[in-house]
């Protein structure tokens, strides 16, 4: 294929390298700095897509950020990506690009028939009619929403690719590398501010890399280069392009996507595919220029309608010419500065303008060089399906209400200009309060909430000099309170042609008889008929004309249809345009990859993994892990071929019968301090600690405020006035918390330190009948007898050479105790443990071992403390003291804390003894009652046990004190259970706890 | 972002920081009677204010220090910041 709409020369692209590219298929060729949409218009091809609702054929209506149609599916490197804008996907070689929102294909949509249907698609089409019947949603509205909709498909394989998130500061962050940018990067990187300008493009300069002007005796052009070298130079600056702005937050925070790869053929080694920046700025200088705006009339969305600028755009910096009979559309002088580039290119022009006689240096140029201009004429609609063929056109009254007598006029192009609107989406998210400009027809930043000023033509001044000089001084001054450094500079000269008053006239009115659809938003399909009907059906909030047209809801958020359609409601509610007021402008500016959000924290990086430091023993004796919290802990360690049930039991058993040894570092613990450390404990747990001897260690529930139960643990006074105190694993960050609370907040007299020890010690509970004889070869020259070391006694000991915490406590129900040796020699302290056991038949155990050890003893654990139980729920009132006072005891005496039929921790065994219940299984009186059946309880935690082979569960159940001995029924509708059971005590091994003293 | 002036360590980012609720409750002394009513409040009545908030706020990732931060609830505009035992004029 030849470029046949590529000139001879001329543009920014280099024409040594070519690149070939597929497009639905199709190979062309393009040259390196094209975009996708450059290149294919150099090769001819406007029609690239559908229509959201009506499947209109579609090209390309820009050249950047704003296109709203060009949106296509992507094929990279193997994998796809939808939702790309073919005017901002830079061409590389191999790019592979597809039509969206068009089936079979582009060119013969089925679809499209519902162009011919837009009688039955107005405003709110989707909210009245797919809401009725309901049952038809599902099966009919839904699926073909589905098969209609959509701006491409996402992948569903795994990204391969690699996302960055950067966190960084500086004085002055710059969005945007027009003049105005360039000026005020320069000016405050000339006083020594840390800078960073941002681009979204890949090339710098905004503007000027399309406008005629000189600027210090250089082109527009080459000032920038100028300008970007330098700064490229200085250390104090951050120059990015391909990098976007897309959103401002609180306290001058704003988020920034850099590109780093979409423009290769594959991502580079150890690079990411894109990154997000989170920036902190001092200062912001919003130099986000400003997007032309249409003008509206019939059918212009046919492809080969396109702003002027963009038209502009690809014959200056692309060398392309999007049509060799181009129609001109304005009403400002913008439109001439597209007719003189195409005249320059030896292509004849028609230029309609609106006024009626407008002068201008522009103008005169344009007279000139013989453009054919037709002043009062406008395009009343454009011919063509898929491509524009000729214009209807027609002279206008000077009110712009008639029309007169149509002509149609050969054309293979409409350039349409309807002046300027500033990109005011960064100063608006920012609090801004915007105001609207009367001279200019467009909302201007206003009042400033935070550290933000806006330049140029993004505050609507679109002079180059007054921007230049305006936009050197900010950058001065600002960084000048920064830095205290004024290095002053000289301001350039500047060449510009001056231009003349735009036209307040924005949309072509219908012929008589005619019924052409005039697009306001172009992504959503919303013609100016749907905003009449939302009016006319009594939406008056421009809000809920936006939801109910989906005006401006589009991924192009109405960069190019806000304007105009506020003009419309206007002038139909016969307001001025401010009192109608915008939409919220919200983040983000443009699509950003859900990639690029999440960055690396992706699969098993979303969360840190934290492991004991006996964690390789465990790999190595075949643990299966599973994830508590952010810790990683054996869940049994499979022997053969053994399951999870089989593997657990076998521990388990082993643990009842000889002795077992379980890794427990990941239990939180908290080093309390000081002189009134039992003060805190008393004040902290609801049992009394005042009277705790050194040596010892304590059982102790603390409550929030509000009477529920928060946590549970152990602690030990280690020495007069330290103790050590422990914590269930989830629960160890919000205790330390919680403590801190009240030693800071309420407390400060209280003279306490309290620090986190989780990491520091490693621990094993060696729990079974045999565990002091183990205990007695690991410390032979202690003394760990009944006597010498009773239940909830504590000592030190020496473990071959290390020191050695010893507690005797107990979770399993069993004598057992509790050794804690510093992190470093936790591995040390597990072999030892396994080798001197082995004659004991020592085995370990994993989490799942223990929690049935638990759960057979009735011992509380996460499941029932789950953060709506209080102690009585527990069984735990025996440790709620009577005399003193302690966090959450007042809450205590709510009615509902006090009730007669007050819930209560129970066991549970099917009456089978052979059906294990499914935990969270609801507890009921009659399987076959009416739904909703009432509730007296849930499942809390289930288990086999060991003890009587058979299962068991613990359930919270409503007045589980005289419960016992009843029978009712587990149901589970998840797992489609209805387990007949009987209520027993919770206690159901031991109950008398005697082994533990033994 | 909010961007927080922990007055120990400085300007630091919002993720640092775990919100605390309201600081201007008091809780209610030990051992002393309070009526239903008033634990109510000190439990559970909150105010939601439109407006200047004092609230608690703990740099969870940094100092650890509960600290007192007065912020627009509605701009999130942030005027001064307080260390737990610095009185609030
Ligand atoms: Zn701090």
């Amino acid at each position: 294929m030849t470029q046949a709409f590529r000139i001879e020369n001329g543009g920014l692209i280099n024409r040594d390298k070519k690149l070939s590219f597929k497009f639905n298929g199709k190979t062309y060729f393009g040259y390196e700095g094209d975009t996708l949409a450059s290149a294919l218009l150099a090769n001819g091809v406007h029609l690239v897509g559908r229509s959201f609702k009506y499947h209109r054929p579609r090209g390309f209506f820009g050249a950047g950020v704003d296109e709203p149609y060009a949106v296509v599916q992507l094929y990279r490197n193997g994998e796809t990506e939808p939702n790309i804008k073919a005017t901002e996907q830079e061409l590389f070689e191999g790019l592979e690009a597809k039509s969206v929102n068009c089936w079979p294909n582009v060119n013969f949509d089925i679809g499209a028939i519902n162009n011919f249907l837009k009688i039955f698609l107005p405003a709110g089409f989707y909210y009245k009619t797919f809401m009725w019947p309901k049952s038809f949603w599902y099966r009919i509205y839904e699926p073909f929403i589905r098969k209609a909709a959509g701006l491409g498909v996402a992948s569903t394989k795994h990204d391969k690719e690699r996302y960055e998130h950067k966190y960084e500061y500086c004085d002055l962050l710059i969005a945007g590398s027009g003049p105005s940018g360039l000026a005020g990067a320069y000016a405050a990187a000339k006083n020594g501010a840390k800078v960073i300008l941002a681009e979204d493009k890949p090339r710098f300069g905004g503007s000027l890399l399309t406008s005629d002007v000189n600027i210090g005796n250089q082109s527009g052009k080459d000032w920038a280069e100028g300008i970007i070298a330098e700064l490229k130079t200085m250390p104090n600056v951050v120059v990015k392009n391909r990098s976007q702005i897309f959103g401002y937050y609180d306290h001058n925070m704003l988020v920034m996507s850099e590109k780093v790869s979409d423009h290769l053929p594959s991502t580079k080694k150890y690079h990411p595919n894109k990154r997000l920046w989170y920036i902190r700025a001092k200062e912001v200088l919003i130099s986000s220029g400003s997007i032309e705006r249409p003008i509206v009339f019939g059918n212009n969305d046919t492809p080969g309608v396109m702003l002027s600028s963009a038209a502009k755009e690809y014959l200056k910096v692309y060398g392309v010419l999007v049509g060799r009979k181009p129609l001109v559309f304005t009403n400002n002088d913008s439109g001439y500065e597209t007719a003189i580039e195409f005249k320059k290119h030896g292509v004849d022009p028609v230029v309609l303008d609106s006024r009626k006689n407008a002068e201008s240096e522009i103008i005169d140029e344009a007279k000139n060089l013989g453009i054919n201009i037709k002043n009062s004429y406008v395009v009343v609609a454009a011919q063509g399906y898929k491509k524009v063929k000729s214009a209807d056109i027609a002279s206008i009254s000077e009110d712009k209400k008639q029309l007169g007598k149509i002509e149609n006029i050969q054309c293979d192009c409409i350039c349409v200009s309807g002046f300027w609107t500033p990109t005011i989406h960064l100063a608006s998210q920012s609090g801004n309060k915007t105001k609207f400009k009367e001279e200019i027809d467009a909302f201007v930043p206003g009042q400033s909430k935070q550290n933000e000023i806006t330049l140029g033509a993004a505050n609507g001044i679109f002079s180059l000099d007054e921007t230049l000089r305006t936009s050197f001084k900010v950058g001065s001054e600002l960084s000048k309170k920064i830095t205290e450094i004024d290095n002053e500079i000289a301001i350039p000269n500047v060449v510009e042609k001056k231009s003349s008053q735009h036209d307040k006239f924005w949309c072509v009115p219908l012929p008589k008889g005619k019924n052409y659809k005039r697009f306001l938003d172009f992504q959503n399909d919303v013609a100016v008929s749907d905003v009449e009907i939302a009016l006319r059906e009594g939406y008056r909030s421009i809000e809920h004309v936006k939801r109910y047209t989906t005006l401006g809801m589009a991924t192009d958020q109405g960069k190019t249809s806000n304007l105009n359609g506020l003009q419309l409601v206007s002038e139909i509610e016969n307001k001025v345009v401010p009192a109608v007021g915008h939409t919220t402008f919200r983040p983000p500016y443009t699509p950003v990859s859900i990639g690029a959000i999440v960055g690396r924290e992706v699969g098993k990086h979303s969360k840190p993994t934290r492991k004991s430091p006996m964690h390789s023993w465990h790999e190595k004796n075949n643990a299966v892990f599973v994830d508590a919290g952010v810790w990683l802990r054996p869940r049994y360690y499979k022997k053969g071929n053994e399951n999870l049930f089989e593997a657990s039991k076998r521990e388990a058993k082993n643990v009842r019968t000889n002795v077992g040894v379980c890794d427990v570092t990941t239990l939180g613990k908290i080093d309390v301090k000081g002189p009134d450390a039992a003060e805190l404990l008393n004040r902290v747990y609801t049992n009394a600690w005042l009277k705790l001897p050194v040596g010892k260690a304590r059982y102790g529930v603390m409550l929030r405020e509000d009477g529920i139960v928060m946590d549970d643990g152990t602690t030990t006074r280690i020495s007069e006035n330290h103790y050590h105190m422990t914590t269930t694993t989830a629960q160890a960050a919000n205790v330390l918390s919680h403590l801190e609370y009240y030693l800071q907040l309420v407390w400060p007299e209280l003279n306490v330190n309290v620090v986190s020890t989780t990491e520091q010690w490693a621990g094993a509970a060696i729990a079974g009948p045999k565990s002091r004889d183990l205990l007695k070869k690991l410390f032979p020259n202690s003394d760990v007898s009944n006597e010498g070391l009773p239940f909830m006694g504590y000592m030190e000991g020496d473990l071959f050479g290390v020191k050695a915490r010893i507690f005797r406590i107990s979770f399993s129900g069993e004598l057992a105790y509790e050794v804690n040796v510093e992190s470093d020699y936790g591995n040390f302290m597990w072999e030892k443990i396994i080798e001197a056991g082995e004659e004991f038949n020592i085995q370990p155990y994993g989490t799942e071992a223990l929690s049935t050890l638990r759960i057979e003893m009735g011992h509380v654990a996460g499941s029932e403390l789950d953060g709506r139980t209080i102690p009585f729920d527990n069984a735990l009132e025996g440790l709620v003291s009577k005399k003193k006072d302690f966090i959450g005891k007042r809450s205590l005496q709510r009615s509902a804390f006090t009730a007669e039929d007050r819930q209560r921790i129970v066991g549970v065994v099917p009456l089978d003894k052979q059906t294990s219940i499914p935990e969270g299984s609801h507890l009921v009186k009659d399987d076959k009652a009416p739904l909703p059946n009432p509730k007296l309880g849930h499942i809390s935690a289930s288990c086999w046990s060991v003890e009587y082979d058979n299962p068991f569960s613990l359930a919270i159940l409503k007045d589980g004190k005289n419960m016992i001995g009843q029978k009712l029924f587990a149901m589970s509708p998840l797992k489609n259970k209805v387990i007949p059971v009987e209520i027993v005590s919770s206690h159901y091994v031991d109950p008398k706890g005697e082994r533990v003293r033994s | 972002m909010l961007y927080i002036n922990c007055p120990h360590c400085g300007m630091r980012s919002q993720n640092e920081f775990s919100y605390g609720g309201d600081a201007s409750v008091k809780r209610p002394e030990l051992n002393k009677e309070v009526t239903d009513q008033e634990w109510d409040n000190f439990v559970y009545n909150r105010k939601s204010i439109r407006g200047k908030h004092l609230e608690l706020w703990q740099h969870i990732s940094g100092c650890r220090q509960w600290i007192k931060v007065e912020r627009d609830t509605a701009t999130h505009e942030i005027f001064r910041t307080f260390k737990a035992d610095e009185e609030v004029a």
